[in-house]
C-alpha cells in the first residue's frame, strides 16, 4: 500500500506526494503525457529526440545537470510510445534545486541550433547502438508496421528511420514544446523524505505561475480490426532463426488487461512457464522463448518471441507454439498454476515498493491512467481473475486472424 | 496570473550533504562456523539472502566450468528435478539469481518473508545436493552457446570480452575468455567435480538483508548449519601478467556501424591506499553524466550515445578502462579526444567548482547506493570480498571531502599514464 496525497495547481498541474521518512532522499518525477504515438508519420522519433533536448538548458539554468550534481543529485529520463518521463533523486535538504531546474525547463526551455545539431547526432548514434548495430535489433522496426496499419504504434519510440531525426528542424521543436510541455499535460510526483506542506509550498512557488497553454487534444487513428493473419519474412546476418508473433489485445484500462498479463506469465515468464519448460527444456526446440505484453495505454500487443535451436525448422516451431496457444484456449488452467502467476505478481508488486523512484514512477503512471490510487488496487485486480477468465480471454484474442508473424531467417541456416 | 519570473534567476539555497551512518551488520555464526551477516532494513516484509563461494572462473580447470556449475545447481538435486525446483520458486514468487565472476560465485534469493519457510528446503537442496543431470546440463550448455553466438555479433560484447586478455594476457585467469569451441566439451562430471572441490566442503558466506518477521538466523542454522565444513583451501595459481607487447589492437567485426573502443590498463584493487583517491579522479574523467568524457565526446561533438570510465577490483588486481561505442567515421577523432582528456588531468589542476561538484555528486551517489533494504547488502558484499568492513565507506567519505586539486593531479600522474595504456577497437574498417 502506497499512501499519498494529491492536489492540483491553478494551471492544471497535478501533484502527487508520497512521504517515506526511512530514506534521506527525495525522488521527483515529472511525467509529460506525450510519446511516440503523438508524432506525425513523417517526423517519427521526435518525442524521444525532444527528451534529449530537455537536457540542453533552460532560461535560467544554462546547464541542466550541473546545479543538481552540485547538490548531490542525479537524474535521467525515458520516452515510450505513450509518455515521456523525467526523474531525479536528491538528498532531501536540497529538493528545492530539483524544483528549480524541473520547473525552469517547463517554464522556458532554451532551444539552440547547436544543441539540436548535437542531439540529432547523439540520437542517430543511439539508433545505431540500440537498433541497427545489434543482432535482432530491428525486430520492432519490422513488427510494429506489420501489426499496426493505422494507429501510430506502427513506429518505435526511436523512430522509423534515422533520416526522420536528421531532418528535425528548430521550428518543429518549438511547436512540439508549446503543444505538449505544459503544466496541464503533466503530472508531478514527489516520493521520499518530504512533508506534504513543504511539497505544496514548493510546487506552488516553482510550478504555480507557469502558463497553461490549453488542453491537448488527442484524436489518434483507431486501429481497424485485423481480419486475416499477416506474415513477414526477412533474412539477416544473425546466427539463429527466430520467430516473433504478436496478437492485438485490449487497452491498458480494459478489464481484460490483467487476464492477458497473467496468460503471458503462464505461457512465458519464469523457468516453470509452459513455453520454457516444454519447448526450451523438454523438447529443446528453442534456446530462448518468452511471452509478454507491451502494456501500452491504447490497444497493445501480446507477444511471443523465440530463437530456434540449430536444426529446428520454422514450421515445426510455429506448430509447437500454436499447440500451447490452443491448449490455453481450450483447457482451463489449473488452480495451482493460476495461483502461481498471481503470487509472482504479488511479490513483484511488493518488491517494487522498496525503491522511492519506482514508487514515484508508478504513482505518475497510474495518475495518467486515471487515478494515482489505482496503484493500490492493481494486485486485487489480478487476484480476481478466474480460471474461466483466462480461457475466455485467451480465446477472444489469441486467434490466427488477429496475429502477425515475423520470421527472422538467419543467413547461416538453410 | 502573476507573470514575474525574476525569482527563477535565484539558485535555491542548498545545504552541505549530510551523510547517514552506514550500519555495520550483525555477525552470527551457524553451528558449523559459517558466518552470517545480517542487515535489518526496509519496511516491507521481504528478504534477500546471498550465498557466496570462492568458486569463480579463477579456480576452474577449463573455461566455463565455474559458470555452468553455478548455473546448473538448480537443474536437479537428490530430491527434486529441474522443473519442480523452478515450479516451487515461481509458486512462492521467489527469485533465485545465480552469478559467477572471476573470483567468486553467488546464489541470491529474493523472497517474501512469509514464504521463506517453503523456499529454504529447496535452497538447501540446490546448494548441498545438486546432481547435475546430464540432459539438463546439455540443454543449458547448448542454449548458452546460442546466446554466445548472438553476443559475438555485438561489438560491445567483443570488446568487453577481449580487453582483459589484452592487458592481462590470454593465459592469466583474469585474461582468458570462453570461445564457442569451449561449449563443446562440458560433461556433467566436470561440473560435479568442480562442485565437490569449490562448493561442497568449502566455507562460504551468507549475507541476509530485509525485514523478516521471525528470526532468520535460527532458520538458516537449521538448513545450512549442520553441514560439515572443511577448512577452505587456498588454491595456488601461477598468475603472471603477460600483456601483449603491442599497445594498439584492432579486431575486425564485419559490417558493423559502430566501433566499440576500450582504453586502459591493469591496476590495483580497492585495498590499495590510492584506490579511493583514484575513484575520485575516475569520476571526474568518466564516472558520471557530466564527466569530462561525456561533455567532450557526447555533448560537444555528438560522436556517441554514451562514454564512461571505470575502476574494477579483482582479488588479485583490477582494471581501469574507458569504454564507448562510436560511429565508425568518428572513431579516430574520438580516440584522440580521449587521450587529450587523460592528458589534461595530468597537466592541469581541476577547477575548484568542478572538484566541488564531483565531491557532492559522489556523496549523493553514496547515499543513493545505500538506500533501500537491499542496497546496503550490495555495499557490504563489495567490502567483505576484500576483508574490509563498512568503515571503508566512511573512509571514502573522508577522502572525498578532503581531497585537493594537487592530490587529483598527483594521482592522475601516478596512475593514469597513457603510455602504459592499451587500446582495443572492435569494428569494421576504420578508414571509411
Amino acid at each position: 500500500m502506497i499512501d499519498y496525497h494529491k492536489f492540483t495547481l491553478g494551471n492544471g498541474l497535478r501533484v502527487v506526494v508520497h512521504l517515506d521518512k526511512s530514506t534521506p532522499l527525495v525522488s521527483m518525477n515529472v511525467l509529460y503525457m506525450v510519446g511516440a504515438r503523438d508524432e506525425s508519420p513523417d517526423r517519427t522519433g521526435f518525442a524521444h529526440l525532444f527528451e534529449h533536448l530537455m537536457f540542453g538548458g533552460s532560461a535560467n539554468v544554462p546547464v541542466f545537470d550541473q546545479p543538481l550534481e552540485m547538490v548531490g543529485g542525479e537524474n535521467n529520463a525515458f520516452t515510450t510510445n505513450d509518455l515521456t518521463n523525467y526523474y531525479l533523486t536528491v538528498p532531501w535538504q536540497n529538493i528545492e534545486t530539483g524544483f528549480w531546474i524541473e520547473s525552469d525547463r517547463m517554464y522556458q526551455l532554451a532551444i539552440t541550433e547547436k544543441s539540436l545539431g548535437i542531439q540529432r547526432d547523439v540520437v542517430v548514434e543511439e539508433f545505431k547502438q540500440t537498433h541497427l548495430n545489434q543482432p535482432y535489433g530491428d525486430v520492432w522496426l519490422l513488427m510494429r508496421p506489420l501489426a499496426y496499419k493505422a494507429h501510430p504504434y506502427m513506429w518505435s519510440t526511436i523512430g522509423k528511420e534515422p533520416s526522420h531525426i536528421e531532418n528535425a528542424t528548430i521550428s518543429d521543436v518549438i511547436k512540439f514544446y508549446k503543444k505538449f510541455y505544459n503544466p496541464n499535460n503533466a503530472v508531478l510526483v514527489l516520493s521520499g523524505n518530504i512533508e506534504l506542506n513543504r511539497a505544496k509550498e514548493l510546487s506552488e512557488k516553482w510550478f504555480g505561475n507557469i502558463k497553461n497553454q490549453g488542453v491537448v487534444s488527442r484524436d489518434l487513428p483507431v486501429e481497424p480490426v485485423q481480419k486475416e493473419p499477416r506474415t513477414l519474412e526477412v533474412v539477416r546476418n544473425v546466427p539463429q532463426d527466430a520467430v516473433y508473433m504478436a496478437w492485438h489485445m485490449c487497452k491498458r484500462n480494459s478489464p481484460e488487461y490483467h487476464a492477458m498479463d497473467l496468460i503471458s506469465d503462464i505461457l512465458g515468464s519464469g523457468n516453470s512457464s509452459r513455453l520454457y519448460s516444454e519447448l526450451v527444456m523438454k523438447r529443446k526446440m528453442f534456446s530462448e522463448l518468452t511471452a509478454y505484453i507491451t502494456g501500452s495505454i491504447d490497444e497493445g500487443l501480446f507477444v511471443i518471441a523465440g530463437k530456434l535451436n540449430p536444426g529446428v525448422k520454422i514450421p515445426e516451431s510455429r506448430e509447437a507454439i500454436a499447440d500451447q496457444i490452443n491448449k490455453i484456449k481450450l483447457v482451463e488452467v489449473g488452480e495451482r498454476e493460476l495461483q502461481k502467476v498471481k503470487n509472482r505478481i504479488e511479490a513483484s508488486h511488493i518488491f517494487s515498493q522498496t525503491n522511492i523512484t519506482e514508487k514515484a514512477m508508478n504513482l505518475a503512471f497510474y495518475e495518467i491512467l486515471g487515478d494515482a490510487g489505482l496503484v493500490n488496487q492493481e494486485v486485487e485486480k489480478y487476484m480476481a481473475v478466474s480460471e474461466k477468465d483466462i480461457k475466455n480471454t485467451a480465446s477472444r484474442f489469441l486467434n490466427d486472424d488477429n496475429s502477425s508473424l515475423l520470421i527472422y531467417k538467419s543467413t547461416q541456416t538453410d | 496570473m502573476i507573470d514575474d519570473n525574476r525569482f527563477r534567476t535565484q539558485r535555491p539555497h542548498a545545504d552541505k550533504i549530510q551523510m547517514v551512518n552506514l550500519p555495520e551488520p550483525k555477525v552470527y555464526h551457524l553451528s558449523n562456523g559459517i558466518p552470517v551477516f545480517f542487515i535489518r532494513s526496509g519496511e516491507q516484509e521481504l528478504v534477500k539472502i546471498d550465498f557466496n563461494f570462492d568458486a569463480g572462473s579463477y579456480f576452474e580447470p577449463q573455461p566455463l566450468v565455474a559458470h555452468f556449475t553455478n548455473k546448473c545447481m538448480r537443474e536437479g538435486t537428490s530430491s527434486f528435478n529441474s522443473k519442480q525446483i523452478a515450479e516451487s520458486l515461481d509458486f512462492y514468487g521467489a527469485y533465485l539469481k545465480v552469478f559467477t565472476s572471476r573470483d567468486d560465485a553467488q546464489l541470491t534469493l529474493f523472497c517474501l518473508d512469509k514464504h521463506l519457510d517453503n523456499i529454504l528446503p529447496i535452497l538447501h537442496e540446490v546448494i548441498f545436493r545438486p546432481v547435475f543431470p546430464e540432459d539438463e546440463v546439455e540443454t543449458i550448455v547448448k542454449k548458452s552457446l546460442q546466446q554466445h553466438l548472438v553476443n559475438l555479433k555485438k561489438v560491445s560484447f567483443l570488446s568487453r570480452q577481449i580487453f582483459p586478455s589484452v592487458i592481462y594476457g590470454k593465459t592469466h585467469p583474469y585474461g582468458k575468455y570462453a570461445k564457442p569451441d569451449d561449449y563443446a566439451d562440458i560433461p556433467r562430471q566436470l561440473l560435479q567435480d568442480f562442485y565437490e572441490t569449490s562448493y561442497k566442503s568449502s566455507s562460504f558466506r551468507i549475507i541476509i538483508s530485509g525485514n523478516p518477521v521471525s528470526d532468520p538466523i535460527e532458520k538458516l542454522n537449521r538448513f545450512f548449519g549442520r553441514h560439515k565444513i572443511e577448512k577452505s583451501k587456498t588454491l595456488k595459481y601461477s598468475a603472471e601478467i603477460l600483456p601483449k607487447s603491442q599497445r594498439e589492437h584492432f579486431v575486425k567485426s564485419e559490417g558493423t556501424l559502430q566501433s566499440a573502443v576500450r582504453i586502459g590498463h591493469a591496476i590495483f584493487n580497492k585495498k590499495h591506499p590510492d584506490f579511493l583517491k583514484l575513484q575520485v579522479v575516475n569520476t571526474i574523467l568518466g564516472g558520471y553524466f557530466g564527466s569530462r568524457l561525456m561533455k567532450n565526446i557526447r555533448e560537444d561533438k555528438g560522436f556517441t550515445y554514451g562514454i564512461g570510465s571505470a575502476l574494477v577490483s579483482f582479488q588479485h588486481g583490477g582494471m581501469f578502462f574507458i569504454a564507448s561505442e562510436l560511429g565508425n567515421a568518428v572513431t579516430g577523432q574520438a580516440i584522440t579526444e580521449i587521450y587529450k582528456e587523460i592528458e589534461k588531468l595530468r597537466v592541469s589542476y581541476v577547477e575548484d567548482e568542478e572538484l566541488e561538484l564531483v565531491k557532492n555528486y559522489i556523496l549523493g551517489n553514496l547515499l543513493r547506493s545505500a538506500d533501500g533494504p537491499f542496497a546496503l547488502s550490495e555495499l557490504l558484499k563489495a567490502v567483505l570480498d576484500y576483508d574490509l568492513d563498512m568503515g571503508f565507506y566512511n573512509e571514502f567519505i573522508r577522502i572525498v571531502k578532503e581531497i585537493s586539486r594537487e592530490e587529483v593531479l598527483n594521482i592522475a600522474r601516478l596512475h593514469l599514464d597513457p603510455n602504459s595504456m592499451y587500446q582495443l577497437v572492435v569494428g569494421d574498417d576504420l578508414s571509411t
